[in-house]
């Protein structure tokens, strides 16, 4: 049984944000449903009224004095963002051309 | 101390931290040495992206003019270190093992490295990994594999593979790696030293790079149990800015390392953590070892513990999860790469192509997979069955410790292996971890040890200690019993047996 097919996994490389080639489109394709198959194997585990661990050890509601700190100095945020401009982060355009 | 000068890079952290306390010895002359060892193997082992030589220079000499001063310094002052290069240190390069975060210089220091200085230790420079930490090799590094050692053919385990060389090559006495899934053991095992996931949350995870945030764990790499307790002291506590930090005093680690004793310990053998899958070589040295905890005074006793069979299973769809949110801040727009942006393409355009080519292979497989086990109408099946399966574990780890006070195996099913033999079939290079991710999935705290060379290719076996949340104490009470007797009969550490660089 394929767990995955190649049309699927250029589903997800969209949605990850992938610009996967056509050559890796291949090869993951059939990676990703060797491992899916072996991952799938917690299904045999009977757990229908086992809860689900998000978190090895619960910790709950932290709070911590609402007291204002610095933050990152503006010269510094420049210095490691790629594009900058008018002292702010430059970024491609956000919508389509219409 | 003649003997010492010339031999510096051989010492424990603990016989260096003492002669400088006492002034036989500089801090500079200890940086110094190991720098020059780096100059000396570095080139074939691989194990740094990149060294601070001037800082750590500067570093050593400020705290022997504080030292000259009078000044009391704590247990490890002076003493250099190998840093992973998943954790952030002001002002220099953090790359975890990626292009796409080549040259990127993070603006503040992560909680470790603040400990780090504020216990004076002396940072030599940032270590090799798989990028990311997602890997059992450190072939996964976008910046060429690091070498084992012992046989530079061979793997130095992964994720921290440079922290693990750098110590096993003599090119620093401590290190620190992360632990996922047994990026910090497995590397120990294959390159017979000693490494230490403590228990999650014992350890501040504010500045590490997070590959699965319910799961990492920075601890100690180093060749001896009383250098890791040491190290482990010196980084772990709570942190205000982790939320999952435990608030409650660090077990004494140091006093059970000291103490090394495992008279009427119950020991439990985790029956299914071996036999099956676990190289002949591997087994004899384990059973051993266990020989050995017995003739010193353990009880030793078998336990069970049936869902560690999906431990696998579970942990590559809640690691791949993780990893996939987490990753997706690498969008090249505030830091890091930006690929394709030529003023026409979109944005979205620009981050399908910037994390294309910023993302090696096996980034990419794991982030499309956690893709999947995330999305609707595949959720349930995967994410949420694997949870379940997570508490199941957890309930076999606590049935097992109302038999026993701590639990051990192998650490890994097999000696290193060679590089490339699993570089492209996935689910074997998962299978190194058979025997450290329920660990992680349960948030124990876990040691592995050296106790021995395979007979049939003379490369170090790992026995892995494994205790419930925050006795991470009695990791070393059983870690320094079993190194003392093991010395006792080589005459030396094991590591003493790798063959000159």
């Amino acid at each position: 049984m394929t767990a995955i097919t190649r049309a699927e996994v250029e589903h997800l490389a969209r949605l990850a944000r992938l610009q996967l080639s056509a050559d890796e489109l291949d090869h993951y394709a059939g990676q990703l449903d060797v491992i899916l198959q072996s991952v799938a194997r917690v299904s045999e585990v009977a757990a229908e009224d086992i809860p689900p661990t998000s978190h090895p050890i619960p910790v709950e509601n932290v709070y911590r004095e609402d007291v204002a700190r610095p933050g990152l100095d503006r010269s510094v945020v420049a210095a490691g963002a790629p594009a900058w401009e008018d002292d702010r982060f430059r970024v491609p355009r956000i919508l389509d051309e219409e | 101390m003649a003997e010492m000068t010339t031999d510096l890079v051989r010492q424990p952290a603990a016989v260096l931290a003492k002669a400088m306390a006492e002034g036989e010895v500089s801090s500079e002359d200890v940086t110094r040495a190991h720098l020059e060892r780096i100059a000396e193997v570095d080139e074939q082992v691989h194990a740094f992206l990149h060294v601070l030589s001037d800082e750590a220079i500067s570093a050593a000499r400020a705290v022997d003019s504080r030292r000259a001063g009078g000044e009391a310094l704590g247990p490890l002052a002076g003493v250099p270190l190998a840093l992973k290069d998943v954790l952030t240190m002001k002002g220099v390069p953090t790359t975890c093992g990626s292009r796409i975060l080549e040259g990127w210089r993070p603006p503040y220091d992560s909680t470790v490295v603040e400990r780090l200085r504020a216990a004076d230790v002396i940072i030599l420079g940032k270590t090799n990994m798989d990028e990311f930490a997602m890997g059992s090799s450190t072939e996964h590094s976008a910046y060429g594999p690091t070498r084992n050692p012992w046989d530079l053919e061979r793997i130095p385990g992964g994720s921290g593979g440079g922290s693990s060389a750098s110590i096993a090559a003599f090119e620093a006495p401590l290190a620190i790696g992360t632990d996922t899934g047994g990026s910090i053991r497995q590397p120990a095992a294959v390159t017979g030293t000693v490494g230490v996931k403590p228990t999650y949350g014992g350890v501040s995870r504010y500045g590490l790079v997070a590959l699965a945030s319910s799961l990492d764990q920075a601890g100690p790499c180093a060749r001896t149990v009383m250098d890791a307790a040491l190290l482990h002291a010196a980084i772990a506590g709570h942190d205000p800015r982790d939320s999952t930090s435990i608030a409650a005093p660090v077990p004494d680690v140091v006093g059970a390392a000291e103490r090394g004793d495992v008279r009427g310990l119950r020991i439990g053998l985790v029956k299914e953590l071996g036999g099956e899958g676990y190289q002949a070589g591997v087994s004899q040295r384990f059973a051993e070892a266990v020989d050995i905890l017995t003739s010193l005074g353990a009880e030793v006793v078998e336990v069970s513990c049936p869902n560690f069979e999906y431990a696998l299973a579970a942990y590559y769809l809640i690691l791949p999860s993780e990893a996939s949110s987490n990753l997706a801040r690498f969008d090249g727009m505030r830091y890091g790469l930006r690929d394709g942006d030529d003023g026409q393409r979109s944005v979205e355009e620009v981050m399908a192509l910037t994390r294309e080519a910023g993302f090696g292979a096996e980034v990419k497989r794991r982030i499309m997979i956690g893709t999947y086990a995330l999305s609707s109408g595949y959720y349930d099946a995967y994410y949420g069955q694997a949870q379940k399966v997570r508490t199941l574990i957890t309930r076999d780890f606590a049935a097992a410790f109302e038999k026993a006070d701590v639990l051990i195996s192998p650490t890994a099913p097999t000696t290193a292996f060679r590089i490339g033999e699993k570089i492209d079939d996935p689910l074997a290079m998962y299978l190194n971890d058979i025997a450290t991710i329920p660990v992680n999935l349960a948030g124990n705290a876990a040691m592995s040890l050296p106790v021995g060379l395979a007979p049939e290719d003379g490369l170090p076996v790992g026995l892995q200690v494994m205790a419930p949340p925050m006795a991470d104490d009695r990791l070393y009470l059983v870690g320094a019993a079993l190194e003392a007797a093991l010395v006792d009969r080589w005459g030396h550490l094991l590591i003493e047996e790798a063959p000159e660089l």
